[in-house]
């Protein structure tokens, strides 16, 4: 393992921070979750009427999305040289004409995040830099295939370098409601990460109901995950506001009671500066400015970093940009 | 602050909305502006400032209205009445729609002046206040559309005199003016002083509009123009503002015959369960109560939260609070903006230093230094007996108290003068439909709050008001039925002397509660016919009101009974009238000394069968409201309805009263016709022998003059009627004002009683109160 930088620090999990250590399963807790879907439905859309942020501040806080994002390629024609690419990307996402008039340093993106059999590449090509990869697992994005495979695959990608693992939580434990068995198959995930984060999707598409959203979310905090992430990006529904809001709420909750501060990753989606901007306001106003860092937040995206960079370079020129100015990752 | 500094604290920073183009109108205008009246703006006269609340500055110069002005404005829309009504339903919803189309095109400009003008956050006036008033233009051009067919009993009243607060300036214009000038009226309105710009803005877009001179009559002012409006020829006053000055409106046109429609104010519940989704009800108390600076008649001012949840509900409630942004109201990323006048943050500052009681959380953010603003507050731990639970604030400050049960939560909230609206949390729907409809309120929304449209009616009960706006409860508000009333003589009693015709003495009594009842004043009457004495009846007093009253009170189980039984029991009462049909008869012939007396019972039982029909098919309605769910319209008795009966008709003026009242669940205190009072002590032996609950139907005898102030002042009466020859209408009304009752008074016209008006009576006796349900998984 390498050792750590600064700007890791800034980046991993909870590095700054007590891992989530999880806790018994409290099913009482559990089954008391409500999720009022029309309700939660209305603050989503009218969230983004209330807040703005103009000019440079939304230039910062564009700047500040771009060092949350998991620049993520996940294809089934992925080869050596395509990971190599998103990796250089990861390294220089915004231009240095454009970080320099806005008298910002360097900045990278949170992390890249791969499939397996592309970890070795993206750890060579990310050598020094403290941009973490991170490894889709147990069996994405279905996660269908044998447990003890699931099991074998973590601890195999750990060992190929990869620092966070973003495992898929069996759907049909929630949709019959077999919270013991989600609590389990998470617990036994988080073991086999060992020292690696682990990020847990609940595929919220699959789930039916915001309300499973909600005690899936709290079930698998229960279990020990770092952060709890919304999508695989290949549901037909992946992150959107009403599931961010009902997941943020009950990483608030988990923290209200426990101490335990555990990440957020919505992913598939998030195409857009403006919706960046809308999330951000989202978790700030929701969960509070520490969860604005990289160690708690990330969008798992990969066009959302090109739209940022027109707007950016549109607040530096005045005029609007194209994409094709901006290198592509 | 530099973008890397930025970067590292994430803060919002400002995001104003540009005010150019609403000061660039106002230069326009000259910055000072008279009335509006009959298509054209008068010459600037004596006149006020208005203010921009959030600075101070003047941002243009009104004229106070004289009485020169209210006049011209009500000359000019009496004039221009008669060719609007007759432009037909189709002409006067194009008019609408350009309306409608207008102020979307200037929306933006509109949302700005608005909140300049009224300190709100621009996202609500460009969000809700403008969008919504759009909607109201939208919505009742249809109407328009539709009045003829739909509606075509119904006729216009004339001229409609309108008077709005400053809570939402154009918002409020549009909930009177559209139904208003949909149904043929035409108005004369006047703006609250602090809040007129938009008003004036709107008048111009009446000219782009090229809606006809006169329809529209804008005159600008203090509470004296007002007063002057609610005194003048006008055959309707619409107010919107607080209970005290509604109360003051009730009387001033007391026995004028002036219409009169009421939104007052409110202590509206909030009503939380354990088994809620508790961050949504704190979000939705957001929009509650610090929507708009909580200065919002319907504003979920009174928090009720059930005691298990309640130390977590507060934690929680104080977080999100302290997250609230304050500000320039043309910030878009401010939730609370400023209070509209340094007068209204004295009288917030005032209430809540004046308590002592519970624990007070107020925002501790740095409040802009001018202005007019207050910090979001909280106030736990209140109980029922202390006045900010009773009082309305009409600012942004919540107070809160905790209950255990649902009935609990029924009676807390059902504990207050007011009955405007309230909002119920939890995720059982048994619970939430079967709270919704034991709140004495006139809007209850589930799981949401402060949820507004032009397809539901908007009002409320108790001393919040009467009369609806939106929907097609509202426009009852606006129309009268065809036809013209004839005038009323009074009738007298026959006299006579000698001994009576049947040496067997009658004592006729009063029925209250149930039971033959002495009068309380120890004094009888005798009622003669032709032949000789019929009999004595008891001479009531303000004693036997108060027992009726309270019997009626009592029988609040009628309420909950099917419609399906009342209806048994209606055919039942006429089925055992017609057993003694001709007795009956004999007695009015008897005591009238006309012969009119069978075709009298025989329309009477016609009346109670009419009743029972309706009883259980009178239904709401289900308003196509533009969400995910439901608004239903349910009807639901007016409560207790004292009645002077028609002296003329003896039977059958009680009994039209009577059936459709108690069929629509009400009860009802009913003065018998004052000089032929023995049908109805007849009639309480059939009401004895039909099943009847006790309580219900309450019969009083005596001089309607003794018998009417007593139950229009009693404030444990929720309607007053009054069908007596004796013209008692100005004092009815007039005492009415105490606990604003629902009045229907005859002002000295007659009634044809051989008409079935049963849908008239069916729509006194109800209240319309609209239960939205959003729903989704």
């Amino acid at each position: 393992m390498e050792t750590q930088s600064p700007e890791r620090t800034a980046q991993l999990p909870q590095l700054t921070e007590p891992r989530n250590p999880g806790t018994a399963l409290d099913l009482d807790w559990v089954r008391a979750v409500q999720a009022n879907t029309s309700a939660i439905e209305r603050r989503a859309a009218t969230l983004s009427g209330r807040r703005s942020v103009k000019k440079d501040y939304q230039a910062a806080w564009l700047l500040k999305a771009v060092t949350l994002i998991d620049l993520t390629t996940l294809s089934g024609d992925d080869t050596v040289g395509r990971v190599r690419r998103l990796c250089s990307k990861a390294r220089q996402p915004v231009s240095p004409a454009l970080l320099d008039a806005m008298e910002m340093p360097a900045i990278t993106t949170g992390a890249v995040c791969v499939y397996h059999d592309m970890i070795e590449t993206a750890v060579t090509a990310l050598k020094g830099t403290g941009i973490p990869v991170a490894a889709v697992s147990t069996g994405f994005p279905a996660g269908l295939s044998p447990f003890h495979l699931r099991l074998a695959e973590i601890e195999e990608s750990v060992k190929a370098g990869a620092e966070e693992i973003d495992i898929v939580i069996s759907r049909r434990h929630v949709l019959s409601g077999n919270w013991q068995a989600l609590y389990d198959e998470m617990k036994a995930f988080r073991a086999a990460c060992g020292d690696a984060h682990v990020k847990a999707i609940l595929a919220t598409g699959e789930l039916g109901s915001l309300r499973n959203v909600a005690r899936a979310s709290l079930i698998c905090m229960m279990a020990g995950a770092d952060f709890i992430k919304t999508s695989t990006g290949k549901e037909s529904v992946n992150a959107t506001l009403p599931v961010t809001l009902v997941m943020i709420r009950a990483i608030r909750d988990y923290y209200d009671r426990t101490g335990y501060r555990v990440g957020y990753k919505p992913a598939g989606g998030i195409s857009k500066a403006k919706d960046a901007l809308v999330y951000l306001a989202l978790i700030k106003d929701e969960l509070g400015d520490r969860w604005l860092q990289p160690d708690l937040f990330r969008f798992g995206a990969s066009s959302l970093l090109g739209d940022i960079e027109r707007q950016l370079e549109h607040h530096v020129t005045g005029a609007y940009s194209a994409g094709y100015r901006h290198s592509m990752g | 602050m530099s973008v890397k500094e930025i970067f590292e604290t994430m803060d919002y920073g400002p995001a104003p909305e540009s005010a150019a183009e609403a000061l660039a109108w106002l230069v326009d205008q000259g910055d000072r502006f008279g009335h509006f009246i009959n298509g054209a703006f008068t010459t600037p006269g004596e006149g006020f400032d208005s203010r921009n609340p959030a600075t101070g500055e003047v941002l243009a110069t009104l004229s106070q209205a004289t009485q020169d002005d209210v006049d011209a404005a009500v000359a000019a829309a009496r004039s221009a009445q008669p060719k609007w009504e007759q432009l037909g339903g189709a002409g006067r919803a194009r008019h609408l729609y350009a309306i409608a189309r207008l102020l979307q095109k200037h929306s933006r400009l509109f949302a700005v002046l608005e909140s300049l003008d009224n300190g709100k956050p621009i996202r609500e006036s460009r969000d809700i206040d403008i969008p919504l008033a759009q909607r109201h233009f939208y919505y009742h051009a249809g109407m328009a559309q539709l009045k003829d067919s739909e509606l075509p009993e119904a006729q216009a009243l004339g001229v409609c005199g309108q008077i709005i607060p400053w809570n939402f300036p154009l918002l409020m214009l549009a909930w009177k003016i559209a139904p208003a000038l949909a149904m043929g009226n035409t108005v004369v309105l006047k703006p609250a002083e602090y809040t007129s710009l938009t008003a004036m803005l709107f008048a111009d877009i009446c000219q782009q509009a090229g809606l006809p001179k006169g329809v529209v009559n804008i005159v600008t002012g203090d509470g004296a123009v007002g007063e002057m409006i609610v005194a003048a020829e006008v055959d309707k006053i619409a107010f919107t503002g607080s209970t005290a000055v509604g109360q003051r409106i009730r009387e001033a046109t007391a026995g004028s015959g002036k219409e009169l429609t009421l939104e007052l104010g409110g202590k509206s519940a909030y009503v939380v369960f354990d088994d809620a989704d508790i961050d949504s009800a704190i979000e939705g108390l957001v929009d509650a109560i610090w929507f708009n600076q909580g200065q919002v008649c319907c504003a979920g001012s009174r928090l009720l939260v059930q005691e298990g949840i309640a130390d977590r509900f507060y934690d929680k409630l104080r977080a999100r609070m302290d997250g609230l942004r304050i500000g320039n109201p043309l910030d878009k990323c401010i939730d609370v903006g400023a209070v509209v006048d340094p007068v209204q943050l004295q009288t917030i500052q005032t209430m809540v230093e004046n308590n002592t009681a519970g624990e007070m959380h107020q925002v501790s953010c740095v409040l802009p230094e001018n202005g007019c603003y207050y910090p979001p507050t909280l106030i736990t731990g209140l109980e029922t007996s202390d006045p900010l639970m009773q009082e309305e604030i009409f600012g942004p400050v919540l107070v809160a108290s905790t209950f255990r049960t649902p009935a609990e939560a029924v009676e807390l909230a059902n504990n207050t003068r007011y009955g405007l609206a309230a909002t119920v949390w939890t995720e059982n729907v048994n619970l939430a439909l079967d709270i919704a409809p034991k709140l004495v309120a006139g809007v209850v929304w589930i799981n949401a709050t402060n949820l507004f449209d032009a397809a539901a009616g908007f009002g409320g009960v108790r001393e919040s008001g009467f009369g609806r706006e939106g929907g097609w409860e509202g426009l009852t508000a606006y129309t009268k039925p065809k036809g013209t009333a004839k005038a009323l003589a009074p009738v007298e009693a026959v006299s006579g002397e000698g001994a009576p015709h049947d040496p067997l003495d009658r004592t006729a009594k009063m029925y209250v509660g149930g039971k033959q009842a002495r009068p309380d004043s120890g004094y009888s009457r005798a009622i003669w016919g032709k032949s000789g004495l019929l009999g004595h009846v008891g001479l009531g007093s303000r004693k036997d009101v108060r027992n009726a009253v309270e019997a009626a009170a009592g029988a609040k189980g009628w309420a909950k009974a099917t419609g399906h039984l009342r209806a048994q029991i209606l055919y039942y009462i006429g089925e055992n009238l017609s057993a003694r049909a001709d007795e009956f008869a004999h007695r009015i012939d008897a005591m009238t000394g006309k012969k009119g007396g069978a075709k009298e019972v025989e329309t009477s039982i016609q009346r109670l069968f009419s009743a029972a029909a309706w009883a259980d098919k009178y239904d709401g309605q289900v308003h196509g409201v533009p969400i995910r769910g439901v608004a239903l319209a349910m009807k639901e008795p007016t409560g207790v309805i004292g009645a002077l009966c028609a002296d003329e008709a003896p039977l059958l003026g009680l009994v039209s009263v009577m059936a459709p009242a108690i069929a629509m669940g009400n009860r009802v205190v009913l003065a018998a016709s004052e000089p032929y009072p023995l049908a109805a002590t007849d009639f309480y032996q059939i009401l004895e022998t039909s099943d009847v609950p006790a309580g219900v139907v309450n019969i009083l005898t005596g001089v309607h003059a003794d018998l009417a102030k007593p139950l229009a002042s009693h404030l444990n009466v929720d309607a007053v009627w009054s069908f007596s020859s004796t013209d008692l209408s100005a004092q009815i009304e007039k005492a009415s004002a105490g606990n604003l009752k629902r009045t229907w008074v005859n002002n000295a016209t007659a009634t044809d009683w051989n008409v079935d008006h049963s849908k008239r009576f069916l729509q006194a006796a109800t209240e319309i109160k609209n239960i939205w349900v959003p729903y989704g998984e």
